[in-house]
């Protein structure tokens, strides 16, 4: 059963390729088919996979796949090979799962668009993609994984090209992580130099032979592999183009900014942590980058408007929960709450999804309001996933956001864990501010007001709906596979302090209904008081990042192109034209058909020389 | 025989496509295609038949020939000059390289084969057999004469079939600018020869332009440096190097589609066998004290000539600039000098010419519809071609480094061999992988996204104006096989890596000695 591990990622890369070549000409139905049904066919697999792997426990609790050699340059010899142990199986799970259910929703969604098939071409090559970087055994071949998702995730956000700020976003996203990208792999060549090798048992098992900890190359390596897992994650200082990643089609904002691709930096880490453990330096960092990202985040998505952009900066902010977790050496923790976020993050993205489709791609909050009584499903699905969002009791957020905290406060790290604690509190308001505005109170637009849940509700649109619904409901009750890949933590009793992020949770949605319901003149007067107004713009723009790097890199990087773009090496090159031409000139006037002109320039030549011969 | 024939295939093929160019063009056209696939198919039953894997150091007595084939006839005794041609891993992976790129260029040239077929095809093939002519010569003066050869041919296709640019050069202008920076090439090219060869002379008394004799003639340092650097400028003047590029750009925009395609994958690929080839070997000490200058400068080739690709309003001239940046990896590569970075610079120069090619294809297939090839007039082309979208999208993307693609294999081999001995000068070069990003998805966002240009007249059908046809079947089956190409070269490179491991191997011994090894390499940990 274990050997269907290659057949998981080849069936959505076949599916595809032949969803390409068909293009246009595919039928909508078939495509849908090939699609979803390969994805459904992934997930068959890998449950397959799974349910072998916990039936038969493996020796060492892994097992590698190796497909073929690279390319083999002296001693460099990257190996395409596939790696099965309970970390990827946790990622297998969520990308074929999750996937699944996000590819057969937008069946519904992308329903009658002209580049149907072009959609499910691109959304199962990142499948594929995504299934390559989380099982790869090699960092190259995993690097092939990481760039193979950003340029789908370029591709999908910007799958409407039409509209050109589209096209800025999707570029936007892929330049940024490639900032991030471009010190992955510098981190990869140092780790090469190091040791020889790529591959990923290898490289660990040497570092921790050949490193101490704190040793200074260990950091630096592990500092460059942080850049590329912030810019992938979406964390400080490489955030700033999640929330315009926003303007792809919703299921894409589903499955990739939200389920799998921005947690890939949460899995590089955890998935190399033996080398963040030799450097303490670099294992701070990234709980600090969470932690600051998490309350960044949080601030941002208290004053959005757009309902999208509230939940990507919501995504942003639970992703710095699972690097604060890394960060503290909860790796385990940080994976649960990547599982449990990949399920109530997409239930919440889909009914968004849902309610923007029924509002005609109406995204802003307060053109809605009093949706609970015209869509009822929509927005029980909606408040299930705020509440694990919320980490409300006994949803499957709770669970994984508990263990992180409990961790870092456990570990000894109370500056993360308040952090947490506050990010805990804002979470609440920001995500019971948007269920209030959108769900409870008048309509505030006759859309609004007309709206329904969309017509005749597909078996497309309810099932994935219904599925994730479960997950994020129970979802915190799933345990991780086992396997010692991860380090096993000791349970520490932390008494009150372990109760605290409840108690604050609880009373953010308390605050969030008193702002948006009981006394909704108080966030309106915040709004028109000067130097709230002024937060709140600043809040909004989510500190100021992107006025910041556009001062700073894009507009001198711009201008520098502009005025050079006629190339100015052209001219100083031309000047040896020039320079020939003008010396030709002084020289021509030397032959002016003069006879007397010409003897005498003779004569004066040959005493020049007999004077030189006598000096001598 | 068989390097003869080689050379002499597309030589003769050439004359009698002018003669059959005296009926019609198509026929010179049947004529120079099977001219151009004789040479490719004889190209690859030599890539089958012999081995390529002997390891052996060139000049070196006691040691067997490291030439697969070779052949000798005399041509200036007087001088000690002689036909020797000589082909090993290297010299043939070029040549297969050419003999394909020449198929193409034979197929994508029906609309410039309209004036004077016969003539455009002797043009064509000459220039390919002189580009041949380039990877076979082991006399530096037959290797002189070739280098000079591949000039003439390359004048007319841009003088006679090209184009004027608005607002720019003329094409005359273009070719007369692309001569003379060619002939400043060749003068250099000439007098270091000479003076290699005069001081061998002196040292040995004997006067030879033999390659595997002039190899390990021992010369004061200072004159060999500057024979060394002027053999550098000879070939940075054809690669080329920032600041000597700026005759590409125009000859790119003049040029008709097919030389596009021949200068960016031929005649740009002969500067760098020059510089693996006779600038390293020739004077490895030399070279290594100028190492640090020549990859700063290819540093700085990348850098700039992306910068400046970046805006660009000639979707040609963009390429032309972006072809300028890839290959200031090669130059990085070369001086790196380490098995992997050449590895690597052979890999980038077969990927470049592959996805460079491509791209040049294309820009001529947008032209040839809608009359123009500016960006700024451009718009929504994957709409109405999606096809040609798909096409130029693909190779936007090899052309970013995206692994998987031949391109990527490439930079990442001369990174992590650069890396090994110059880690400042590997992140310079890294700078290059963000600023691809930025141009390329420029390009693909300009030429292809966005509303169609139909306020220009131009609609898929349902409006006004022209219909737009996208690419032909054969012009489409022509762009796959290069795409197979790259997405081999990018998942399972090792044929074209064992087939140069040899000639490389040797390099890099003479160059860098075996003076560094990988730093840490414990027993099993590099093998599966």
């Amino acid at each position: 059963m274990l050997n269907l591990l290659p057949l998981v990622c080849f069936v959505p890369l076949a599916a595809a390729l032949i969803l390409t070549v068909g293009g246009r000409r595919m039928p909508e139905p078939l495509a849908a088919v090939l699609g979803v049904g390969s994805i459904g066919l992934a997930a068959l697999l890998a449950a397959m996979v799974g349910v072998a792997f916990f039936t038969s426990p493996l020796q060492g609790g892994a097992i590698t796949y190796p497909l073929w050699t690279w390319m083999q340059v002296g001693n460099y010899a990257p190996v395409f090979a596939l790696r099965l142990d309970a970390l990827s199986l946790i990622m297998l799970g969520v990308i074929t799962g999750v996937g699944f259910c996000i590819h057969l929703f937008a069946v519904w969604y992308m329903r009658g668009d002209a580049g149907f098939a072009r959609f499910f071409a691109y959304m199962n090559a990142f499948v594929a993609s995504m299934l390559f970087l989380v099982l790869a055994d090699d960092l190259m071949f995993l690097y092939l994984g990481w760039e193979g998702v950003g340029l789908f995730s370029y591709l999908l956000i910007g799958f409407w090209f039409r509209d050109p700020a589209n096209g800025l976003a999707a570029r936007k996203a892929f330049i940024v992580t490639r900032i991030g990208d471009t010190a992955l792999l510098l981190g990869l060549l140092l780790l090469y130099r190091e040791f020889g090798t790529l591959d990923i048992q290898s490289v660990l098992e040497l570092a921790s032979q050949a490193w101490t900890v704190g040793n200074p190359t260990a950091t630096l390596a592990c500092l460059l592999i942080l850049g590329g897992a912030v810019g992938k994650s979406a964390q400080l200082p490489l955030q700033t183009w999640l929330p315009d990643a926003m303007a792809g089609p919703t299921p894409v904002s589903a499955l990739i900014h939200a389920a799998t691709m921005v947690t890939a930096g949460v899995y590089l880490v955890v998935r190399l942590h033996p080398l963040y453990e030799l450097s303490p330096v670099a294992l701070a960092s990234v709980g600090i980058i969470g932690a600051a990202t998490l309350l960044l985040a949080g601030f941002a998505a208290l004053v959005q408007t757009d309902i999208k952009r509230i939940l990507a900066y919501s995504t942003m902010s639970q992703i710095g929960y699972m690097f604060l977790a890394a960060g503290v050496g909860a790796y385990e923790s940080a994976m649960f709450h990547l599982m449990t976020h990949a399920f109530f993050k997409a239930l919440l993205f889909l009914s968004a999804g849902s309610v923007i489709l029924a509002l005609h791609h109406e995204q802003d909050i307060f053109r809605m309001g009093g949706l609970s009584r015209r869509m009822p499903w929509v927005f029980a699905c909606m408040l299930v996933g705020t509440l694990a969002l919320t980490a409300f009791p006994f949803t499957s957020g709770f669970f994984s956001k508990e263990a992180i905290l409990h961790h870092a406060y456990a570990s000894g790290h109370l500056g993360l864990w308040w952090a947490g604690v506050f990010g805990a509190l804002l979470t609440a308001l920001y995500s019971f501010r948007l269920i209030f505005v959108v769900f409870f109170g008048a309509p505030r637009t006759n859309a609004a007001g007309e709206s329904s849940t969309p017509a005749g509700a597909p078996f497309s649109h309810q099932l994935p709906l219904g599925i994730l619904f479960v997950l994020a409901l129970v979802g915190g009750f799933i345990h991780l596979p086992p396997g010692d890949v991860l380090p096993a933590h000791v349970d520490v009793d932390i008494g009150f302090a372990a109760r605290l992020p409840v108690i604050v949770s609880l009373a953010g949605i308390a605050l969030a209904w008193l702002l948006f319901v009981r006394l909704p003149q108080i966030p309106a007067a915040l709004a028109t008081q000067r130097a709230t107004a002024w937060l709140g713009h600043w809040w909004r723009s989510a500190w100021g990042f992107d006025w910041l790097y556009d001062r700073v890199l894009v507009r001198p990087f711009v201008w520098l192109t502009r005025v050079n773009r006629d190339d100015v090496v052209d001219p100083l090159i031309g000047f040896v034209a020039v320079g020939a031409n003008q010396v030709g000139a002084l020289v021509a006037v030397t032959q002016n058909g003069r006879m007397r002109y010409y003897a005498a320039v003779a004569g004066l030549g040959v005493c020049a020389l007999i004077a030189i011969l006598a000096l001598q | 025989m068989t390097l003869v024939a080689l050379l002499l295939i597309p030589l003769l093929g050439g004359i009698v496509a002018a003669w059959c160019g005296r009926w019609s063009a198509s026929a010179a056209r049947t004529a120079a295609l099977g001219a151009m696939v004789g040479a490719l198919g004889l190209s690859l039953v030599v890539w089958t038949q012999h081995d390529f894997g002997i390891t052996s150091v060139p000049g070196v007595e006691g040691v067997p020939s490291p030439w697969v084939l070779e052949y000798r006839a005399p041509w200036i005794p007087a001088l000690g000059a002689s036909i020797h041609l000589g082909l090993d891993g290297l010299s043939l992976l070029l040549v297969v390289l050419t003999n394909l790129l020449g198929v193409f260029a034979v197929l994508v040239s029906t609309r410039e084969a309209e004036r004077s077929g016969g003539f455009f095809y002797l043009s064509l093939l000459w220039n390919v057999a002189a580009v041949v002519g380039v990877f076979l010569a082991l006399d530096l003066l037959l290797f002189f004469f070739f280098w000079e050869m591949m000039l003439i041919p390359m004048f007319f296709l841009i003088a006679v079939w090209g184009q004027d640019q608005a607002g720019g050069l003329t094409r005359n202008r273009a070719a007369l600018k692309f001569f003379l920076f060619g002939q400043a090439s060749g003068l250099l090219l000439l007098v270091s020869t000479l003076g290699l060869v005069y001081l061998h002379y002196r040292a040995t008394g004997e006067l030879t332009f033999d390659y595997d004799r002039l190899l390990g003639t021992t010369l004061p340092p200072d004159v060999a440096w500057w024979l060394m650097f002027g053999f550098f400028l000879a070939f940075a003047l054809k690669l080329p190097i920032v600041p000597l590029h700026t005759w590409l750009g125009d000859a790119h925009c003049a040029a008709p589609p097919s030389g596009s395609v021949d200068l960016a994958g031929l005649l740009l690929k002969t500067a760098a066998y020059g510089m693996l080839r006779f600038t390293v070997p020739l004077f490895p000490e030399a070279a290594l004290t100028f190492a640090n200058t020549a990859m700063w400068l290819g540093v700085l080739t990348i850098v700039y000539g992306a910068v400046v690709a970046f805006s660009q309003h000639d979707l040609k001239r963009l390429v032309a600039y972006t072809g300028i940046s890839h290959l200031g990896f090669v130059v990085v590569g070369i001086f790196a000098g380490t098995g992997q970075a050449l590895t690597g610079v052979v890999l980038q120069m077969v990927a470049h010419a592959l996805s460079a090619g491509a791209l040049f294809l294309l820009c001529g297939e947008i032209q040839a519809r809608l009359g123009t090839r500016d960006l700024r007039q451009l718009g929504g082309l994957a709409e109405p071609l999606p096809r040609l979208g798909s096409m130029v999208m693909f190779f936007a993307i090899a052309s970013l480094g995206l692994p998987g693609l031949g391109n990527f294999v490439a930079e990442v081999l001369i990174l992590s061999g650069t890396f090994a001995v110059a880690p400042v000068i590997a992140i310079g070069a890294l700078s290059g992988l963000i600023l691809s990003v930025a141009y390329a998805l420029l390009m693909v966002q300009r030429a292809l996204h966005g509303e169609p240009v139909g306020a220009g007249g131009f609609s898929d059908g349902a409006g006004a104006g022209p219909l737009l046809a996208d690419l032909s079947a054969r012009t489409l089956g022509l762009l796959l096989v290069l795409v197979t190409l790259l997405v081999g070269l990018g998942l399972y490179p090792q044929p074209v890596i064992d087939l140069v491991n040899a000639p490389l191997h040797a390099i890099e011994a003479g160059y860098r000695g075996f003076e560094f090894a990988p730093v840490f390499d414990p027993a099993g940990a590099s093998s599966p």
